[in-house]
């Protein structure tokens, strides 16, 4: 990851006639980084790719991707950035060598390195048993990895991905990440919006919280936990014999304590293992567990927006 | 804004081939093509059998082919006028929303082109098969008349053919165009080929008994003036020339039949010294069409750029 800004949007806004889909989004990627769009459903996600894109106008605000004006340049930006649509569709008469081979022609691919690079991207996205098989026959999941192939072929520095696991199976979800998290390795920039929390964890370095038409938080997990209050840290801690609830919170660091599901959650600011075993062993309990995990989003999602909401109530 | 950079041609040629690829391998266009073939081969079986029973000698036997029909059947241009929109209708009716139905219109914008091309491509492909399907139907009657009438064509006879088909496929483009446009404004198939049958069903059929009716509302005709006869012909004349269908009908009547002289009124008088049923020469047949010619060419430009227009606009999501 360097310091060089991919993508930069300021005060970025659409309206469709009276309706404001996106309000004033600011926006700064830094190469090589993973974001995660995260937000309900009409929060001007995919409103916000699209005039990343250059695929909308905005009515305000500006968007340069790697120093390149989408309105102005569209072609070379294009030439750079992939997108892969919400519930992707190809050309269902075609096969997928075939629909891959069009795009190619479309964004100029010298002839001679084609056939080399679909094979290789059809093989990295394991839709090479299957590639001269018409479209039509292929499942949602072997759409979307046909799509992260056609990024892989075009060799695009940014990849924009809408909602790329809506509707696939746990499977084929953990195998579309496992892809995403590949490309990121080769030094792709990658804009992912979801709202499947769990898929933004694992795989985004930051996350930008959608709200009403505007990022209402930007930054890692631990900032977003951070910023709404409680610890970084969650340690479950399964013990006998004594009350965590009044031992633990003589810890240093141990923002709060609460029994769920019977055993104890506790929330910290660090790793407090030792100094919570030292005490329930000293308190004379019996310590069966001791179970560190870091802050899961959709709790800090679930407050984000519970506070939101709670806010403007 | 200022201008934006690259050509808006590019990729245009990639999305013709594909269009054009897609089209002649589709059931939709050997269905309408087995129809046309059938019907063309029909007319010109039917016009060889009363050419060899009434004319032995006919300095224009090769044209005579399009034109001569023999009950039940028309004649094959009339066949061609008829049948060529529905080809056109059926090669362009989908091809805007038929992407935005697929969900390939955003993927397929995200690539290193322009819209323009997309809509360019679109349309010269559709022109390309029709043209292609066109050469193929000359060549067969060209053929077929060799076969059975035992003479080859004169060069006049190949000019003015050429000169039928060219009005042929520019008549072609101006329905192809009107297909277009319905599929950039209206975002279900089914209901852009609807309008767009609905206007070649009225442009055809219903536009000549129209064209009568208004003409006699904007121009009556006075008992004491001979005049206003005229001037009602020409106000429905005009009015008529508003369907492609009309001006197509105009230059093939004139392009296919040397004695042809005029497509407006013609006066006694403008006829003396000339020789009955004389044929004109190839390039005076040609200036007599020109502005129907035209009037086609400028149609289709027209009808493109409001699909053009109407395409730039739209919203992509999807």
């Amino acid at each position: 990851m360097s310091d060089t800004v991919v993508i930069e949007a300021q005060g970025l806004a659409k309206q469709y006639g009276q309706h404001v889909a996106v309000d004033g989004v600011d926006l700064r990627v830094r190469a090589g980084e993973v974001i995660g769009l995260l937000g309900p459903n009409g929060a001007g996600k995919t409103t916000t790719i699209l005039m990343l894109l250059g695929l909308t106008e905005p009515t305000r605000g500006s968007v340069r991707i790697l120093g390149k004006d989408p309105l102005r340049e569209p072609l070379e930006l294009k030439c750079d950035v992939g997108y892969l649509p919400d519930a992707v569709g190809f050309y269902e008469t075609m096969t997928g060598r075939e629909n891959l081979a069009y795009m190619a022609r479309l964004a100029a691919i010298p002839r001679s390195a084609v056939e080399e690079r679909i094979n290789s991207a059809l093989s990295a996205v394991h839709l090479l048993d299957v590639a001269d098989r018409l479209t039509a026959t292929y499942s949602r999941g072997m759409r979307q990895r046909l799509g992260i192939a056609e990024l892989l072929m075009r060799q695009c520095r940014i990849a924009i991905l809408d909602e790329p696991t809506s509707g696939l199976d746990p499977q084929s979800t953990q195998e579309l990440l496992d892809l995403i998290q590949k490309l990121s390795r080769s030094g792709m920039t990658i804009l992912l919006s979801s709202h499947m929390l769990d898929v933004v964890q694992t795989i985004c370095h930051r996350i930008a919280l959608f709200n009403n038409g505007r990022i209402g938080f930007f930054g890692t997990i631990e900032e977003l936990a951070a910023e709404i209050g409680g610890g970084t840290y969650v340690i479950d801690v399964e013990a006998d014999g004594v009350d965590l609830s009044t031992l633990a919170t003589a810890v240093d660091g141990v923002k709060s304590v609460k029994p769920v599901n019977g055993h104890w959650q506790c929330e910290a600011v660090r790793d407090v293992r030792p100094q919570l075993a030292q005490r329930i062993v000293a308190a004379g309990g019996a310590l069966r567990n001791l179970d560190l995990r870091r802050a899961r989003l959709d709790e800090a999602y679930g407050r984000y927006f519970g506070r939101i909401t709670n806010d403007s109530t | 804004m200022t201008a934006r950079e690259g050509s808006p041609f590019r990729g245009v040629g990639v999305i013709a081939l594909k269009e054009a690829a897609d089209h002649l391998s589709s059931a939709r266009m050997h269905l309408i093509m087995a129809l046309v073939l059938l019907t063309a081969i029909g007319a010109v079986y039917a016009a060889i059998g009363r050419l060899r029973d009434t004319t032995a000698e006919d300095p224009y036997l090769f044209l005579k082919l399009f034109t001569v029909a023999r009950e039940p059947l028309p004649s094959f241009a009339a066949f061609l006028g008829f049948l060529l929109p529905l080809v056109a209708i059926a090669l362009g009716f989908d091809s805007i929303n038929g992407e935005y139905h697929r969900r390939t219109m955003s993927r397929l914008l995200a690539q290193p082109i322009y819209r323009d091309a997309v809509l360019f491509g679109k349309f010269l492909g559709g022109l390309l098969v029709i043209a292609i399907a066109l050469l193929t139907l000359w060549l067969l009657m060209i053929g077929l008349g060799i076969l059975f009438l035992g003479l080859p064509p004169s060069v006049a006879d190949i000019v003015r053919s050429l000169a039928y088909l060219g009005a042929t496929l520019a008549c072609a483009g101006v329905w192809l165009a009107l297909a277009i446009a319905f599929s950039a404004a209206i975002r279900s198939p089914a209901t852009s080929a609807l309008a767009a049958l609905s206007v070649w069903l009225i442009l055809t059929i219903f536009w000549g008994m129209i064209a009568p009716l208004l003409a006699g509302m904007i121009a009556p005709v006075d008992p004491l003036d001979p005049f206003s006869v005229l001037k009602q012909f020409e106000v429905q004349q005009s009015i008529a020339r508003l369907s492609p269908q009309t001006l197509y009908a105009e230059v093939t009547a004139v392009l296919l039949d040397p004695g042809a002289r005029s497509v407006g009124p013609l006066f006694m008088s403008q006829l003396q010294g000339a020789l009955y049923g004389a044929p004109l020469p190839t390039l005076e047949s040609v200036l007599i069409v020109w502005p129907q010619f035209s009037a086609l060419v400028a149609a289709m430009i027209l009808l493109f750029t409001v699909a053009y227009v109407v395409f730039q606009r739209q919203e992509v999501r999807a």
